[in-house]
């Protein structure tokens, strides 16, 4: 490993924390601020009266369904109906109905799993009023429900959890669109489009012809990375120059998937007022993360069996990165191609800037188990740390086991209810993956998908029923869309998004009308490195036990063959 | 119903903030503080587009730098980008590295004495992730400088020396990895004349 390539990791983690730790704080006070702003005082007086009054967790759960639904019609009929719309300059015809149907389901659940080709599918309008903006709303949707419930932990003897549209408007105001504003600027600088033109027209150098594609693609992409959604303006996502087109938009692109997710986490210690708790979830996430590039990164610079026999010249030098290039691109080399494909698979971002399908069998099984885990290192923003709530209860719970003891977590006690919650929050997402993946290789039609031969076939169909239902979005992106996988997939996305979700909730209405009992000797901590590391291994035995007979079939198969 | 209405009227205001307003305010900025980027990073030369900076193009002829190989079609498609997907133990993998391992090999062999495939860089033989990567190592830029030389009666040094202006370092130095803008060398070659 070169310096230059150690540096960059180590300023990416430092720079991260430096910026993540006062946003955190400042998310913090944005939620806890008792009065309304002028435009939610006009919002709540357009409402109607009561409009603006705080929810108990049915409420807040019937407002996020019902604006979900919504989002998911007008979505759905801004793609079918491109063609005959305006802001389509390149003249695309309107999204064939499975496309849209996953794609939908894909932007409403804050997925961003492209059956879909960019550039070459999306109208200019799909793009910005249709995609983008749900990369706005889905984020901020899981932002919002991450706030109720954290309000539920930290309140006593309550009913209510917040109000759905006051959360919803902060989170997308105060957040999400002056961070974006800000990226956005940086991109376009240095060479992302911004324009309402057709494509662009060349005469290349040997006198051939070249279309150019191009658009509103900044302001789009900011919020894409900044959201943990990654679905490409481009379909080679942020592997295209366009959309990533330096070492400076590379790491800035990279730092916005883990900002906001990492910053949720700081935002809950502050909160709840166990400050030092936050930073130990922290640390287990950071953790998990650092294990990742630590084995993917020397997987990929090593190579793959193919290029190593073919005799090219894959050793690093001072004059190219070396390693696995096969779809790479030469300014991100193998070091910023291994931390983007390991935070985008911890965060639940899912845009990638290199193709997960041409990754050596234990290079690609990082993404792929970093997924399976449940989107809780790091993780979607706010649907990350309400996953990760669902691992510590089960840990405390186990520590409780362990002592005799009635678990507790930062004062409430943990019973029956919380503990069935947070088992179906953990283990339904996996358990469908699993079954999704079980009927797609042996159904023809399910088959139908798979791109590459033999293990490796396996890997990707696996890939993506866990990508979809975990809410990630990254792919093997050799498996093809077929009206089955479309619909099938569909399905994975919305239960995925919304039975963790509605758990979460659930456990927050449950946790608030609890009262304080105080820490007693026989408490278990949560805000030491004993919890961390029980925290850790919680995660690794149910969802990593989990995936560890598919990966025997799918990368270690592969892995051990050639 | 009133979750359903209120649902409404934020999608329809949010669509028109954000959907509408938002992009038009940037596109507005850019169009005002960076043209030349919010268009797309156009090249021209003698006023007519050629290409984009950040988009690979085809090169067959022998009196240019080549571009790495790519998964799109056609090749080169800065309108349709995509990987090329191939797994990394994929028979069609095999089969396309000893394609551009032979090609190469020929096109470069009779300029660079003695050349193996060990010499060959690895990006030059694998597909880019985009399919428009705009850049090749400086190590695929050194093989193919002797070639390009010969082809043009040019000085090695004069070659080399274009190939270091046309490389894009890392960002501020430490971002990212170096390399070689392939259309921005081969221009800077057609200007300094030579065949």
């Amino acid at each position: 490993m070169r310096p230059e390539g150690i540096a960059q990791i180590l300023l990416y983690a430092v720079v991260l924390i430096a910026l993540a730790y006062p946003l955190g704080v400042f998310m913090a006070r944005i939620y806890t601020r008792d009065r309304d702003d002028v435009i939610e005082r006009s919002m709540f007086r357009l409402f109607g009266r009561n409009s603006g009054k705080e929810q108990d967790w049915k409420g807040y759960a019937k407002t996020v369904l019902v604006f979900s639904a919504v989002s998911s019609a007008v979505l759905y009929a801004i793609q079918r109906l491109q063609g005959d719309l305006f802001l389509n300059p390149d003249h695309l015809k309107g999204v064939a109905p499975h496309v849209a149907l996953n794609t939908t389901a894909s932007f409403i659940t804050n997925t961003n799993w492209q059956y879909y080709g960019g550039e070459y599918t999306m109208s200019y309008l799909t793009q910005m009023a249709g995609l983008a903006v749900q990369n706005f709303v889905s984020a901020g949707v899981g932002i919002a429900v991450l706030v109720a419930v954290v309000r539920g932990i930290a309140r006593r003897s309550s009913n209510e959890l917040g109000n759905f549209w006051r959360d919803l408007y902060r989170t997308i105001a105060y957040i999400l669109v002056p961070l974006s504003i800000l990226l956005a600027v940086v991109l376009i600088w240095q060479g992302v489009p911004q324009t309402f033109h057709a494509h662009a027209t060349a005469t290349t150098l040997q006198g051939a012809h070249q279309a150019i594609a191009r658009g509103p693609a900044g302001s789009q992409i900011s919020i894409k990375q900044l959201g943990t959604n990654g679905g490409g303006y481009y379909n080679s996502n942020s592997a295209v120059p366009f959309e990533n087109p330096t070492g400076l938009t590379n790491f800035l692109e990279m730092l916005s998937i883990l900002l906001i997710p990492a910053a949720c986490v700081f935002m809950f210690g502050k909160m709840v007022g166990a400050r030092r708790h936050g930073w130990m979830v922290f640390a287990s996430m950071f953790a998990v993360f650092a294990i990742g590039v630590a084995i993917n990164l020397p997987a990929e610079q090593h190579g793959s069996s193919v290029l190593r026999n073919s005799g090219v010249n894959i050793t690093m030098s001072g004059s190219q990165a070396g390693g696995n290039m096969s779809d790479k691109e030469v300014r991100f080399g193998q070091a910023n191609s291994s931390i983007w494909t390991v935070a985008t698979t911890d965060a639940s971002n899912g845009s990638v800037n290199n193709g997960h399908d041409a990754q050596t069998p234990l290079g690609g099984a990082v993404p792929l188990v970093n997924i399976f885990l449940g989107e809780v290192i790091f993780g979607g923003v706010g649907s990350g740390l309400y996953g990760m709530f669902f691992y510590i209860l089960i840990a405390v719970f186990i520590a409780g086991l362990m002592v005799g003891r009635t678990p507790e977590w930062l004062g409430k006690k943990i019973e029956a209810r919380e503990i069935k919650l947070a088992a179906l929050g953990a283990l339904f997402v996996p358990t469908m993956a699993l079954a999704m993946t079980a009927v797609a290789i042996v159904t023809k039609s399910g088959l139908a998908s798979i791109y590459n031969p033999g293990a490796h076939g396996f890997t990707e169909a696996l890939y993506a029923y866990t990508s979809q239902s975990n809410n990630n979005g990254s792919a093997f992106a050799g498996y093809g869309a077929t009206s089955f996988s479309a619909s099938f997939g569909t399905v994975a996305l919305y239960f995925g998004r919304f039975v963790p979700l509605l758990s979460a909730l659930a456990i927050g209405g449950s946790l608030a009308k609890k009262k304080i009992v105080p820490a007693s000797a026989g408490t278990f901590r949560t805000d030491g490195p004993t919890f961390v590391v029980l925290l850790v291994g919680v995660i690794a035995l149910t969802a990593g036990l989990m995936i560890l007979p598919a990966l025997t079939l799918g990368p270690i198969v592969e892995g051990l063959m050639h | 119903m009133r979750n359903l209405v209120q649902s409404l009227a934020a999608i329809v205001a949010l669509t028109a903030l954000l959907g509408f307003g938002y992009p038009a305010l940037m596109t507005g900025f850019a169009s005002v503080a960076f043209p030349h980027q919010a268009a797309g990073s156009l090249i021209q030369v003698n006023g007519a587009v050629v290409g984009s900076k950040l988009a690979a193009q085809q090169f067959s002829s022998p009196k240019y730098f080549m571009e790495r190989p790519s998964g799109t079609a056609p090749a080169y498609n800065a309108a349709a980008t995509t990987f090329a997907n191939l797994g990394p133990t994929s028979p069609v993998l095999v089969k396309n590295v000893h394609t551009a391992i032979t090609a190469i090999l020929k096109l470069e062999g009779p300029y660079n004495p003695g050349l193996t495939v060990h010499e060959i860089p690895v990006d030059a033989v694998t597909t880019s992730g985009s399919g428009i990567d705009p850049d090749i190592s400086q190590a695929y830029a050194a093989l193919q400088a002797h070639r390009v030389a010969a082809v043009r009666h040019l000085p090695l040094a004069t070659v080399q020396k274009l190939i270091a202006q046309n490389t894009d370092g890392r960002s501020w130095g430490f971002l990212g990895e170096p390399g070689v803008n392939v259309l921005e060398l081969n221009i800077a070659l057609d200007k300094l004349g030579g065949n």
